[in-house]
């Protein structure tokens, strides 16, 4: 940076800012780019999320975040968003690793730039690790798929009339509003409704939720997982570039540390965005 | 860093900003946690409060982030402008979208109703004429 700026200090000047000759951004051409396509990921992301808030508020019921995320590796029980939050603290590790490569870059400084790197590099590992621990949970235990999706919401108070073999006993009560999973029968593959009563006396019978929550939770999830892997990929390619020396003869400040550093540190952000819509409202 | 300070000072806030952006998530989990009713047995807390304070601290995690980590506080005002006010837009897309949402539940909503309503055989043109029957095709 430092380089540049001095060399556009002594460049010609005709045109003003805009008129030719300087670089009116003060920014290397890769580096503007790489936030316009940042800038062009945020809208994809946005869309992605205003869909899910849109479908979302056109339905009387939702699956509850703190009902559906509740499972942690290694344990057994109910730890509502815990696993979720994580998830969250391992990548915003990830990110201030980062921040610390790049700095290291601006002092041309390679082994601290590779150790830097390299512990950016286990924490998106790790990210991805638990986000597979979560589809696992989701799909293999809990059978939620693309277009079905067993949380529930009870729409009336009411009595269980059975058992699912998972906690609930016949006789159990609930009011409306309550979530539930909709377990499925192991030896024919089928999802048991249980049936209960209302406060009216009326039978009733458990429905599946939502259909879209399971597309929903998939494909944003995974476009971001996406992100993070191919961040990871990347980041690979960099750090080797780094231990080869290439940078070094570049004499920029391992500008390229800093590119993809941006691009790590919009994951990052975008999870923001994806924790506060699925996991926390 | 071009930004007048040394580099003990970049490293030790670089640790102040994961301290601060790990104390925001915390503070947000407490709030969707009370908010359902996980903490204190039989409290929850209202979602006028928990809905604004989650969005509003998410909002200050994404500031901190783009300005501090991604530096772009200390990058020329034009580049910055270029890149955040487009983002603008978006404001009217979530407004728009989640009205959009909201009609077609209250669509569906409408259409099921009228599917459950049992017309008496006697009833006669004039009284069929509901107009409320109408404002669906406006």
């Amino acid at each position: 940076m430092a380089t540049e700026t001095t060399a556009l200090d002594h460049a010609e000047n005709k045109g003003g800012d805009w008129g030719g000759g300087t670089s009116p951004m003060k920014a290397s051409y890769g580096k503007l780019m790489m936030w316009y396509f940042l800038l062009s990921d945020a809208f994809t992301f946005a869309g992605f999320l205003i869909t899910y808030g849109t479908l979302r508020v056109s339905v009387p019921t939702w699956p509850v975040p703190d009902f559906v995320f509740q499972s942690v590796p290694f344990l057994s029980g109910h730890y509502p968003l815990i696993f979720v939050t994580i998830m969250t603290f391992v990548l915003i590790v990830s990110s201030v690793t980062m921040v610390r490569a790049v700095q290291e870059g601006h002092r041309e400084n390679q082994k601290g730039v590779v150790y830097w790197m390299a512990l950016t590099i286990i924490g998106g590992a790790c990210f991805l690790g638990c986000q597979a621990f979560e589809w696992n949970t989701l799909i293999n235990k809990e059978h939620m798929g693309l277009t079905v999706n067993p949380f529930g919401t009870h729409t009336e108070s009411g009595t269980y009339l059975e058992g699912d073999g998972h906690g609930i006993k016949a006789g159990d009560t609930f009011a409306a509003g309550d979530p539930y999973l909709v377990h499925m029968d192991h030896k024919t593959h089928e999802f048991n409704f249980l049936s209960y009563k209302n406060e009216a006396g009326e039978k009733g019978q458990q429905t599946l939720g939502p259909k879209a929550f399971g597309a929903l939770f998939f494909f944003i999830t995974g476009f971001h997982g996406f992100h993070v892997f191919s961040g990871v990929i990347f980041l690979l390619i960099i750090m080797m570039n780094v231990i080869t020396g290439l940078y070094i003869k570049r004499k920029n400040g391992y500008e390229m540390v800093e590119k993809i550093g941006l691009y790590w540190h919009f994951v990052d952000l975008v999870w923001v965005f994806v924790f506060l819509v699925f996991y926390l409202l | 860093m071009g930004t007048g300070v040394t580099y003990e000072e970049s490293i030790s806030k670089v640790w102040k900003g994961f301290w601060l952006l790990g104390a925001v998530t915390i503070v947000e989990v407490i709030i969707a946690l009370l908010g359902n009713g996980h903490l204190i047995h039989g409290f929850e807390l209202s979602r006028l409060i928990m809905y604004p304070a989650m969005i509003g601290l998410s909002a200050f995690k994404a500031y901190f982030i783009v300005k501090e980590f991604m530096h772009m506080g200390y990058e020329v005002r034009d580049l910055a402008m270029s890149v955040l006010l487009p983002l603008l837009l978006l404001v009217w897309a979530i407004i728009a979208f989640l009205w959009e949402g909201t009609y077609w539940g209250s669509a569906r909503q409408k259409v099921n109703d009228k599917n459950e309503l049992k017309v008496p055989p006697t009833s006669s043109l004039n009284d069929a004429a509901d107009p409320e029957l109408y404002t669906g095709l406006l």
